[in-house]
C-alpha cells in the first residue's frame, strides 16, 4: 500500500507531470479527451435512450428539432433523426465505435511496424532491404487512399451476409496496415544503434539468445517514439475510419460510427435537418482535435532536444 | 546527376510492377473476365473457347506479361456495370477530377503563400494572429465535413449555390470543361473551396514556418547590410530559400488531394473518377477498381518524379550530392 502511494506521488513529482501541469492547452485537451472516452464507455449507462433497440423507437418522433429549436423536446436534447433515434445518445455509441476501431487500428500498426522494424534492424541485409523497399512503395501513396483501397476490393470481394458481420475487423485492418511504415522506420533506426550497445554485447556474451535480447532487452529502449507517433496516429485513425464511413465503406448504419451518422445526417442535410449530421460533426472534431493537441504536446515534452 | 536520376527512375519503376502486380490480381483473380465478356448464360464450350482465346488457359506470369502489354496502350477492358470499355469510362470521368485537383492546388498556392509571407514578416500582428487561428481549425477540420457546412449556408439557407454537379460543361474533343461557362463556375466553388482549405492552411504554415527560419539567417543579414530594400530582401532573397520544402509538400499533397477528391465528389455528387470508383466498389465491378488503381498508381509515380526533378532544377546543392 504504502508502496503505491510512493510510487504515486513520484508520478506526480515527474518531469512529465510538471509539464502537463504547465500547459493549459494539453490539460483542456486531455480533460475532453478523458469526457469523450468516458462518455463512449459508459453509452449505455448514460445515453438517455437506447438507439438500437427497435422496441423504444417512436417514428412518431422522428426528425425533431434539437430542444432549444421550436418543435424540439426536452427528452431528446440534440434532436432525432429519421429513424426517431435520439442524436445524442448515438452520438455516444458512435464514439465508442470510433474509438475502439481506432485504437484497434493503431495497436494493429504498431504491432506489424514494431516488429518489422526490430527484424529490420537487427538482420540487416537483404531482410532489412527487402521491409525499407515495401515500406518505401507503400509511403509513395496517401494512407488514405490504401486504406481505400483495401477496404473497397474486400467489400466488392465479399458477398453481403459476411460483409455485414466482418465489416469491423476489415476496417481496422485496412487502416492498420496503411499505417505501420512510420513505426518501422522509427524502430529500424533505434534498433541499428542499439543493438552495437555495450548491454546488448553483455547480453549476447552471456549467451542470452538473439531472440530474447531483440525483444527482452531493445525493443524497450525503442519505445519512447512510437508512443508519441501512436498517439498522433490515433488523431488520423479515427479520421480515417470517419472518411471510409462517410463513404459507405465503413461501419454499416446498423452499427453506427461518427462517420456513419454523418452519411446518414448527409443525405438529410437538404432538407435542413442540419442536427442529425451537424452534432455528430461536431463530436468528432472535438475528438480529433484533443487527441491531435495532446499528442502535439506529448511530443514536445518528450523530444529531449527541446528540453 | 544522371546517377540520382536513373535511380529515381528504378524506384518508380518498382512501384508501377508492385501497382501493376496488385491490379492485375483483382483483375483476373477476383472478377471473372469469361463472365464479363460472355454474361452467365453461355455454354461451358463457348466459356471454354473464349478462356483459349484470351491466354486463360496459360500460366500465371504469361498472363501478367499479357495484361501488362495491354494496360500499357490503356486496354482494361470492358466494364461490368456500363457494358463500356473502361479506359473510355474513365477518360470521360478524368476532366472533372482534373479540373477540380488543378483549381484547388492553384488556389492553395495563390492564397496559402501570400498569408505565409505575410505572417512570417508580421508574426505578432493582429492580422497574423487571426490567419493563423483559421489555419488551425483549416487543418483540424474534416474535409467532408467543411463540404457539407457550405452546402448548409450556400444552399441550403442562403440558396445561392448549387449543391450537386458540374452545372453546364463545354467538350472541346474528349475533355469536357466546366470552365467556360457561368453555371460551370458556380458549381466549381464549393467543392474547390472544400478541397482547397486544407492546403491552403498547409502551405500558409509551411512558409511561415520555413520564412521565419531563413529570415534568421547570415545570408540574409548581410544582404540587409548590402543596403538592398526591404523588398528584395524579403521577396528574392527570403522567400526563394523558403519555398524549396514547399515544392515537395505541395507535390505530395496533389497526390493526396486525388484521395481527398473521391470524399469531396462524394459530397457534392462531383462527376469525376471519385464517383466512379465508388460506384465501382459498389457494385463490384472489378475491371473498373483495376484500371483505377493503375491509373492512381501512375500518376502518383510521375507526381513524385517530377517534384525530384523540380528540386534538382531549383536547388543546386541537390545536383552536387
Amino acid at each position: 500500500m504504502t508502496r503505491a502511494i510512493a510510487s504515486l506521488r513520484a508520478a506526480i513529482d515527474s518531469d512529465l507531470a510538471w509539464r502537463f501541469r504547465q500547459s493549459p492547452a494539453a490539460m483542456a485537451a486531455a480533460a475532453l479527451l478523458l469526457v469523450m472516452v468516458v462518455c463512449a464507455i459508459a453509452a449505455p449507462l448514460i445515453a438517455p435512450h437506447t438507439p438500437f433497440d427497435p422496441a423504444t423507437l417512436n417514428l412518431m418522433d422522428s426528425r425533431l428539432p434539437p430542444a432549444w429549436v421550436e418543435g424540439g423536446m426536452l427528452t431528446y436534447p440534440l434532436g432525432t433523426d429519421e429513424q426517431g433515434r435520439d442524436v445524442l445518445s448515438t452520438i455516444f455509441y458512435g464514439m465508442r465505435i470510433s474509438i475502439t476501431v481506432g485504437v484497434a487500428a493503431v495497436c494493429l500498426s504498431v504491432v506489424i511496424g514494431v516488429t518489422l522494424g526490430l527484424v529490420a534492424g537487427w538482420c540487416g541485409g537483404w531482410i532489412d532491404a527487402a521491409i525499407m523497399r515495401l515500406g518505401d512503395v507503400q509511403l509513395s501513396f496517401p494512407t488514405i487512399m490504401i486504406a481505400f483501397f483495401i477496404d473497397g476490393v474486400a467489400k466488392a470481394m465479399m458477398p453481403p451476409d459476411l460483409r455485414e458481420m466482418t465489416r469491423f475487423y476489415v476496417v481496422i485492418f485496412a487502416i492498420g496496415i496503411a499505417d505501420w511504415v512510420q513505426f518501422a522506420r522509427t524502430v529500424r533506426a533505434a534498433t541499428m544503434i542499439e543493438k552495437n550497445k555495450d548491454y546488448a554485447a553483455a547480453a549476447k556474451l552471456s549467451r542470452v539468445s538473439g531472440l530474447k535480447i531483440l525483444f527482452a532487452h531493445v525493443l524497450p529502449n525503442t519505445l519512447g517514439p512510437v508512443i508519441i507517433l501512436a498517439t498522433l496516429g490515433l488523431g488520423v485513425a479515427i479520421l480515417t475510419e470517419a472518411i471510409l464511413s462517410f463513404l459507405g465503406l465503413g461501419m454499416p448504419p446498423t452499427q453506427p460510427s461518427l462517420g456513419a451518422l454523418i452519411r446518414v445526417g448527409n443525405d438529410l442535410l437538404l432538407s435542413g435537418e442540419w442536427w442529425i449530421s451537424m452534432f455528430p460533426g461536431l463530436a468528432l472534431v472535438l475528438l480529433v482535435l484533443s487527441v491531435n493537441i495532446f499528442g502535439d504536446w506529448l511530443r514536445n515534452a518528450l523530444n529531449p532536444r527541446l528540453k | 546527376m544522371i546517377a540520382i536520376v536513373l535511380r529515381r527512375l528504378g524506384s518508380i519503376l518498382l512501384v508501377m510492377l508492385v501497382v501493376a502486380a496488385l491490379s492485375f490480381l483483382i483483375f483476373n483473380f477476383l472478377g471473372d473476365p469469361v463472365n464479363n465478356i460472355l454474361g452467365v448464360n453461355a455454354t461451358q464450350e463457348e466459356r471454354e473457347e473464349l478462356r483459349r482465346t484470351l491466354g486463360l488457359d496459360q500460366p500465371t506470369w504469361v498472363q501478367f506479361w499479357h495484361f501488362l502489354e495491354r494496360a500499357v496502350v490503356g486496354d482494361f477492358g470492358i466494364s461490368y456495370r456500363n457494358r463500356q470499355p473502361v479506359m473510355e469510362l474513365i477518360l470521360s470521368r478524368m476532366p472533372a477530377t482534373v479540373e477540380l485537383v488543378l483549381c484547388a492546388t492553384l488556389l492553395a498556392l495563390a492564397v496559402g503563400i501570400p498569408m505565409g509571407v505575410y505572417c512570417a514578416l508580421k508574426p505578432n500582428g493582429v492580422v497574423s494572429r487571426v490567419l493563423q487561428m483559421i489555419a488551425l481549425i483549416g487543418i483540424s477540420i474534416p474535409q467532408f465535413l467543411l463540404g457539407m457546412l457550405l452546402i448548409l449556408v450556400f444552399s441550403v439557407e442562403l440558396r445561392w449555390l448549387s449543391a450537386f454537379g458540374r452545372g453546364e460543361v463545354v467538350t472541346i474533343g474528349w475533355w469536357s470543361t466546366g470552365l467556360l461557362t457561368p453555371s460551370g463556375r458556380m458549381a466549381l466553388i464549393m467543392p474547390v473551396l472544400t478541397l482547397a482549405v486544407f492546403q491552403i492552411s498547409m502551405i500558409m504554415r509551411l512558409v511561415q514556418g520555413e520564412m521565419q527560419e531563413v529570415l534568421r539567417s547570415d545570408f540574409i543579414k548581410f544582404a540587409r547590410a548590402r543596403g538592398l530594400t526591404d523588398r528584395a530582401v524579403n521577396l528574392r532573397h527570403a522567400l526563394r530559400n523558403s519555398l524549396l520544402p514547399v515544392v515537395t509538400v505541395v507535390g505530395l499533397q496533389i497526390g493526396a488531394l486525388i484521395a481527398f477528391a473521391i470524399v469531396c465528389e462524394a459530397v457534392f455528387q462531383w462527376p469525376g473518377l471519385g464517383l466512379l470508383i465508388l460506384q465501382a466498389i459498389e457494385y463490384a465491378d472489378f475491371p473498373v477498381m483495376a484500371a483505377y488503381l493503375a491509373l492512381v498508381g501512375f500518376g502518383f509515380a510521375m507526381i513524385n518524379l517530377t517534384v525530384d526533378m523540380i528540386y534538382l532544377f531549383i536547388d543546386p546543392r541537390m545536383r552536387r550530392k
